[in-house]
């Protein structure tokens, strides 16, 4: 097994890296303070972020993006994922993997654009009603002639207020199964500004400033069949497909927020002198600090061994569960131990390290709720014994 | 035309430097390196006047251990074309350097070499001007403008009472000073390139040069604590000090 980084890979992590600490750390107090992320500021960043090659690098090169291999394109996250969320997210976009399920025209459409910077996307799932049981989803989308009607209401659904389309996943029929009956999704595009189709602003969020969530309404809103995402009914299975390492996504942006937390913390216990000594000569404080470090270090080689198991194409559905549950539970436990070490410090906005707090209580929910992941982690060992 | 843009190893900018403890050196175990940002601004300069298209080739010479060779990837992932890999061991002086150098601008006839002022590590600010002493060709040092026109090259330089722009005749010798431009980031794409983009492995002897430090360093010290200043009262005070203890005034 080799751990080391290629050449070519160091290069992507300094370059990120370096756009991450020039590009976006300068605006962070600003887009934490107001909450808000100002348009002309997204533009700007995000010009220099195609220029330098960041843009949508998640994507094959056939499609524009960097073509990087899973190791590669989580390095890039996990440098990505020191910065304020909304930042990164909005001026350095990754377009959903989803997207390239989608037919030529589809890919025309909505892929490309998302590519050049001159769309974003949104994903449409949750609903008050269906969260973690995404099955039990009541909008609806029924055919009609060659369209199809969508009603019903999304929420939580992340910047769907700057997004120019939502890919919707709607229930479109039922069908009977051994253990009862089962909904059927279609996944469907659904273009801003379609009749029928709004967009309100969602809840404020203790987690990610600047990075909104929003309430999708279907109110009779019609659609011709050219906007199905994949094939009709077969709406997990699309997303199954190409959504599987956006959890390995979630726990490498977790691994950069802790990294920096750390950093924050190693100097914090040097410099700070109590009682006529650096707070860091206290074992109280080192050991934090070992922990800390080793959490992080289990988590990084979980997220990357799961990354390199996909590339050989052997990783399975625990191998992702077990690396999102451990790096956003490891996140959580680091930016506390962070705090702790500063003091009150630690609770100042000043220093990034209470919000790397506030943003890491999201990353246990969303992507699936760490109990959902420890599910997925057990039931594959209980199936195998007929349990 | 050809440019020559050499590019050192050296500890990251960004790091806190400490002495080794037996006061041989700067401590490099374990110490993030990077390109000499003096000549990252150099591989700028020469990558936008091959933009504009005045350049042809840009060829990214370091001379240093195996590992220089990341600092050679970084040039050829910022748009450098190829690049040459001088190998040494040990400390190499810029004396020797700028002999390697001259080896290397003997060898593909560049019009054009553009160095950084000084390395951030020893601060020597000699290899440019030794390099032009050897070659015989002109040279225009702390640059913080570069304009070639045909078989010229006008140089705005930084000097201590502003600005001075000299008037060389190429094949010329530059360098650049923190104004002069501001790199760009590595591109992934060009990073993926650069992989592919050829890198020569040579030798001192290649060039028939004794790279043997002629110096001895006898003892590195870390700079001395800032002794705690003290704090006046008054304005009065302060124009005391200043006249009768500090003799300013
Ligand atoms: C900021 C934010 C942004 C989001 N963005 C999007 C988005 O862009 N698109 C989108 O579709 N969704 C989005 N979501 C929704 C997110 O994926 C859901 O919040 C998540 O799936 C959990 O659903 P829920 O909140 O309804 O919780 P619930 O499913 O109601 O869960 C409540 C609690 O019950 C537990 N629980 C539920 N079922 C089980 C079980 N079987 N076993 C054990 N415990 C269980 C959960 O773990 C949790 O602790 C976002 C959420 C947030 C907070």
């Amino acid at each position: 097994m080799n751990f080391g980084l290629t050449e070519e890979q160091q290069l992507i992590v300094d370059t990120t890296r370096a756009f991450v600490e020039n590009e976006l750390y300068p605006h962070e107090a600003e887009v934490e303070r107001t909450g808000h992320l100002r348009m002309e500021l997204v533009n700007e960043i995000q010009a220099k972020a195609i220029a330098a090659g960041l843009y949508a690098a998640n994507m094959p090169e056939e499609v524009g993006g960097a073509g990087l291999d899973t190791v590669t394109w989580l390095l890039y996250e996990k440098e990505l994922g020191r910065a304020n969320y909304a930042l990164h997210w909005t001026c350095v976009a990754r377009p959903s993997n989803i997207l390239l399920a989608g037919s030529d025209a589809q890919k025309e459409k909505y892929l490309y654009p998302c590519i050049r910077g001159e769309k974003w996307d949104c994903l449409a799932m949750t609903e008050p009603g269906a969260g973690s049981d995404l099955r039990g989803m009541k909008a609806s989308a029924v055919q009609d002639g060659g369209d199809w009607v969508l009603n019903g209401t999304k929420h939580f659904i992340s910047h769907a207020d700057i997004a120019d389309f939502a890919i919707c996943f709607m229930a479109t029929g039922e069908e009977e199964t051994p253990r009862g009956k089962k909904k059927k999704i279609t996944a469907f595009f659904v273009d801003k500004g379609t009749p029928g189709f709004s967009v309100r602003d969602g809840y404020r969020n203790v987690s990610h400033r600047g990075y909104t969530n929003s309430i999708l309404e279907f109110d009779d809103c019609r659609i011709p069949a050219d906007q199905v995402l994949g094939e009709v009914h077969k709406g997990f299975e699309v997303a199954n497909t190409w959504l599987g390492a956006t959890r390995l996504q979630v726990g490498a942006t977790c691994l950069g927020r802790a990294e920096r937390a750390l950093e924050h913390s190693v100097e914090y216990a040097a410099q700070r002198s109590q009682f006529g000594q650096s707070i860091g000569k206290n074992q109280g404080v080192s050991f934090k600090l070992a922990d800390m470090a080793t959490e992080l270090k289990a988590a990084n080689l979980m997220v990357f061994e799961a990354g390199w198991k996909f590339d050989q194409g052997t990783v399975t559905d625990q191998d992702m569960a077990m690396a999102k549950l451990k790096a956003t539970e490891m996140l959580a436990y680091v930016a506390d131990e962070a705090i702790q070490i500063h003091g009150g410090m630690g609770l100042m906005d000043d220093l990034p390290l209470e919000r790397i707090w506030r943003d890491a209580r999201v990353e246990r929910i969303w992507e699936g709720t760490s109990e959902i992941q420890r599910h997925i982690i057990s039931r594959a060992m209980l199936r195998a014994k007929g349990a | 035309m050809k440019i020559l843009v050499p590019v050192k190893r050296v500890v990251d900018y960004n790091v806190k430097i400490r002495v080794r403890s037996d006061g041989s050196g700067v401590e490099l175990a374990n110490v993030k390196m990077a390109m000499n940002p003096f000549d990252e601004i150099a591989v700028e300069e020469a990558i936008r006047l091959k933009e504009a298209g005045v350049a042809d080739e840009i060829i990214a010479v370091s001379i240093g251990p195996q590992q220089a060779q990341e600092t050679l990837r970084t040039a050829l992932a910022m748009g450098a074309d190829r690049a040459i890999l001088i190998k040494t061991d040990g400390v190499v002086e810029p004396l020797a350097v700028a002999k390697l150098l001259k080896g290397v601008a003997e060898a593909e006839g560049p019009s054009l070499i553009i160095l950084g002022k000084q390395a951030i590590d020893d601060d020597a600010n000699q290899t440019g001007q030794m390099l032009a002493a050897l070659l015989g060709w002109a040279q225009g040092t702390f640059a913080s403008k570069v304009e070639v026109e045909g078989e010229r090259l006008k140089v705005t330089r930084e000097v201590d009472g502003g600005l001075q722009t000299v008037d060389l005749k190429l094949p010329a010798i530059v360098t650049t000073d923190l104004r002069l431009n501001q790199p760009r980031y590595a591109s992934l794409p060009n990073i993926m390139k650069a992989k592919k983009k050829p890198l020569d492995e040579k030798a001192p002897a290649d060039f028939g040069v004794d790279v043997t430090p002629r110096l001895t360093v006898l003892k590195t010290e870390e700079p001395q604590g800032r002794k705690a200043g003290v704090k006046v009262g008054s304005v009065a005070e302060l124009v005391d000090k200043l006249k009768n203890e500090a003799g300013i005034i």
